[in-house]
């Protein structure tokens, strides 16, 4: 059931997919976009790839298996929140640095919080959209 | 007459016209391709009513919510288009 247009499609589609989500995913915090809808849109690219080269091609460009993604977003997400604690502040306060970076503007711990619920919903995503497709 | 009045006038309302008759197709369509086609037709009026609405609001984060649904809606369309290769 290879077609080589989906394939030809996918190629360019997918790059294409993973940019938007990130551009979503670091535009979260002061626009509309965010860390939810960067990884569902991370997860629909994946998805495509599924559908365009089969299961086993999607998990080998995931790269690690997405139950450890889940697992590591938790713990990025928790530790953004841990961070002001160490300095006397409440759990989850917003700590932003100083000086600003050129592509990303303001750099803080809701970035860093936007970057776990990313990371946990593209692992959750797949995990579910992969198990399925295997059936 | 303006542009925003144009699109909220005249533009918006044929794509409404559009949505329905494409709707009329999704459930009197004979066979299932005929519905896949339609549910994708009534994505992208749906996006191009977004289109057209941030044109005429001046809002241009509603864009992006049309760059999505561009994007997840060739997905779904895809997804159908397996599913019925593999069932004939």
């Amino acid at each position: 059931m290879f077609s080589i247009i989906l394939s030809t499609a996918v190629r360019y589609l997918f790059p294409l997919m993973l940019l938007f989500s990130v551009f979503l995913l670091l535009r979260g915090h002061n626009d509309a976009g965010g860390g939810f809808v960067g990884g569902l849109v991370a997860a629909a690219a994946f998805a495509l790839y599924a559908i365009a080269y089969g299961v086993p091609a999607a998990r080998r460009t995931l790269g690690v298996d997405s139950r450890v993604l889940i697992s590591l977003g938790l713990l990025v997400a928790v530790g953004s929140g841990l961070w002001p604690v160490f300095s006397g502040q409440p759990f989850l306060t917003g700590v932003w640095a100083k000086p600003t970076l050129p592509v990303l503007g303001k750099v803080g711990t809701p970035l860093l919080f936007d970057v776990g619920v990313y990371l946990a919903v593209v692992g959750v995503m797949m995990t579910i959209i992969l198990t399925l497709a295997e059936e | 007459m303006s542009l925003p009045d144009l699109i909220l006038l005249v533009a918006l309302p044929l794509l409404s016209l559009t949505m329905m008759l494409a709707f009329v197709r999704l459930v009197r369509g004979p066979s299932l391709p005929d519905r896949v086609i339609a549910l994708d037709l009534i994505g992208t009026l749906g996006m191009g009513m977004i289109a057209l609405y941030a044109i005429a609001r001046n809002q241009p984060a509603l864009l992006d919510v049309a760059i999505v649904l561009a994007l997840l809606s060739f997905l779904g369309t895809i997804a159908f288009a397996r599913y019925l290769e593999r069932r004939v």
